[in-house]
């Protein structure tokens, strides 16, 4: 296509982005040094968001998040990828089974959280019926419970990364009947969350509403919020705005006349005069004629009147 | 205790229960995760509560419901969109004060006097309608002038392609392109699966002359050479033939064709001998299955990867006998 073309030429091409953006893609990497419980959760993150992850499998000894330099590496992997989530797994003795979930606006770093993972149950651990399972790819229900999360900093922000992380893209039109997970984070200290991943099984009930009963799939993991990394009013007042609405919708034959004031256009279909059907006054037709035929047998019908030039 | 005031983001399938509180962490911690699943429970029984009850037309696959938008603001992943620059025309409109006019879509055609439609089949105004062009004075004789206005018409259509991509180009520029346009150029990063465009280099320009060359007879030799054109690496043909008096020594190069030939032959049907690569995935594979048959749940784990879990047990099992 005549894109493709225009493309190639265009060096200093900026991209910015759609007016409504749909899903966002969520890129997952690791450090220096991972354990296997990071392994795991990580992999299992992965398979969570199959269709809008990318998942890196080296080692990137260079990203240090929270320091100044050490983020160009994501942010040219979050350009790279086109992805504005990432999951960034890294274990040390200071911070062991440690997780940087963050966000990037225009491929720069716009927030993030670090956190450490304790009790982690892996999917595999957990034995349920394999029909429950949830579909890759379906809209899950979040469950947040806690004060902590709307009076501690640090979760308010964590739950917004949570969000952000597993709410997969807006819909307006939705299934009811693939409705089949639920996360559900439970703030049990003012720095710990517990979250798990659950399968939803629809019971009957006696309403339209079917009973819902949760049974946990997996993983399941306890959150140590660690550090965490608010954006600037400014950015975040940036990354915020939403799209102008656009050309007011408009209102089609109307006018406004300054001396008439409001004027509407109205289209009338065409009358079809020609083929309508005739109210079939057949009887009084036939009695008129007859009657008149009946008194004047011999007046014929009028013969035809020829036009009068004017002169 | 609990209230039923669940803040309720229906577009987000979310219900926010800002009055839980865990003060016990001393209940174990069994007890702490049934009681999450238990008010999970109900905070998405809640939402299911709303969700259920909005209006639901019937579909082949279920109930499809119009969700709200979403009340809880998520930032941004790419600035808004900037608006395009006006083009050369519509500076020119707006400092003329030419107003944009809605055509119709039927004109009424002098020639035959109907209405015709403005574009496509049977249109007003069709140049192909013209039956006769009265000639000029400035007219050369020989000179076709259908052929005139054809060519023409080609040129105004051109020129308005140019102006179309410059404008586009511009537009590039700020970073105003229409979204289709964005969409469409597939070497964009946006796809995600980014398939930069493979810049050619200095080396394999220089050999693509050479390459051709290699179709003539003589090999390229006498081929009119461009200037600055470097001649081409491999300059004879492609054949190579062994000296006529040589010796059976170590060095031989009769006996280094034979056996290159040689190996190639057998690594060709090497397959029918054995294939250690593929013995060892079909083992793998194998054993992946056992063990899946054996505890009954999913294998979330590819075939193409390798076993790392296994591998990683048995160190384990290693390690905690050498620490008993």
């Amino acid at each position: 296509m005549i894109g493709d073309k225009l493309a190639t030429r265009i060096k200093d091409w900026d991209g910015s982005g759609f007016q409504v953006e749909t899903g966002k893609k969520t890129l997952i990497l690791n450090g220096t040094k991972t354990s296997s419980v990071l392994n795991s959760v990580l992999t299992e993150i992965y398979h969570l968001k199959k269709e809008n992850s990318v998942k890196y499998s080296r080692r990137n000894d260079n990203i240090r998040p929270f320091e100044s330099g050490g983020e160009t590496s994501l942010e040219f992997f979050s350009y790279k990828t086109d992805c504005s989530l990432f999951v960034f797994g890294s274990h040390s003795k200071k911070r062991p089974n440690n997780l940087v979930i963050g966000r990037t606006y225009d491929h720069h770093i716009y927030d993030l959280v670090e956190i450490g993972v304790e009790n982690f149950k892996s999917m595999n651990s957990f034995a349920y019926d394999k029909k429950l399972a949830p579909q890759i790819g379906s809209k899950a229900f979040f469950a947040f419970i806690g004060e902590g999360f709307e009076s501690v900093e640090e979760l308010k922000h964590l739950k917004e990364i949570l969000l952000d992380l597993f709410h997969g893209e807006d819909v307006t039109n939705l299934n009811l009947s693939g409705l089949d997970r639920v996360y559900v984070c439970t703030a049990i200290s003012s720095n710990k969350v517990f979250f798990t991943h659950c399968a939803l099984r629809l019971k009957k009930s006696g309403t339209i509403v079917p009973r819902m009963e949760l049974v946990e799939v997996g993983p399941s993991m306890d959150m140590v919020v660690r550090r965490h990394c608010l954006p600037d009013d400014s950015l975040r007042k940036e990354a915020m705005k939403i799209a102008p609405e656009l050309t007011k919708k408009k209102e089609k034959n109307v006018t406004k006349d300054a001396i008439q004031g409001k004027i509407g256009k109205i289209y009338i279909p065409d009358q079809k005069v020609g083929s309508v059907a005739l109210p079939h006054k057949a009887k009084g037709v036939k009695r008129e004629r007859r009657e008149a035929k009946m008194k004047d047998e011999s007046n014929r019908p009028a013969e035809k009147k020829e036009k009068q030039h004017s002169e | 205790m609990a209230q039923s005031e669940y803040e309720i983001d229906l577009g987000n399938l979310m219900a926010f229960d800002p009055h839980r509180q865990f003060p016990s962490t001393s209940s174990s911690r069994e007890e702490l995760v049934k009681e999450a699943i238990e008010q999970g429970t109900k905070l998405v029984q809640a939402v299911a509560d709303a969700l259920f009850n909005l209006p639901s037309t019937e579909d082949r696959d279920g109930p499809i419901v119009k969700l709200p938008a979403p009340s809880t603001k998520l930032p941004r992943e790419k600035p808004l969109p900037k608006p395009r620059p006006p083009t050369n025309w519509e500076l020119f409109a707006q400092k003329k004060g030419i107003q944009k006019h809605k055509k119709d879509k039927l004109a009424f055609d002098e020639q035959t006097g109907t209405w015709k439609r403005r574009h496509g089949y049977d249109r007003v105004n069709d140049d192909k309608d013209i039956p006769i062009i009265e000639a000029k004075m400035t007219d050369e004789p020989g000179t076709d002038p259908f052929a005139e206005r054809r060519k023409e018409k080609k040129g105004r259509v051109d020129k308005q392609e140019r102006n179309r991509l410059q404008n586009l180009k511009q537009a590039a520029k700020v970073g105003a392109l229409p979204s289709h346009v964005q969409l469409a150029a597939t070497a964009l990063p946006i796809t995600g699966t980014q398939a930069m465009p493979r810049k050619v280099s200095k080396d394999e320009l220089q050999n693509v002359a050479g390459m051709a060359s290699t179709a003539t007879a003589s090999g390229g030799k006498f081929d009119k050479k461009l200037p600055g054109e470097k001649p081409p690496k491999h300059e004879k043909k492609y054949r190579k033939f062994l000296p006529a008096a040589e010796g059976s020594g170590m060095g031989a190069l009769e006996k280094q064709q034979t056996e290159k030939v040689l190996n190639k032959l057998i690594s060709k049907n090497s397959h029918n001998v054995l294939n250690v690569e593929k013995a060892v995935n079909m083992y793998n594979v194998k054993k992946d299955k056992k063990r899946k048959n054996n505890e009954g749940k999913p294998s979330t784990r590819s075939k193409l990867k390798p076993n790392k879990k296994s591998l990683k047990k048995s160190s384990k099992r290693v390690s905690s006998n050498k620490g008993k």
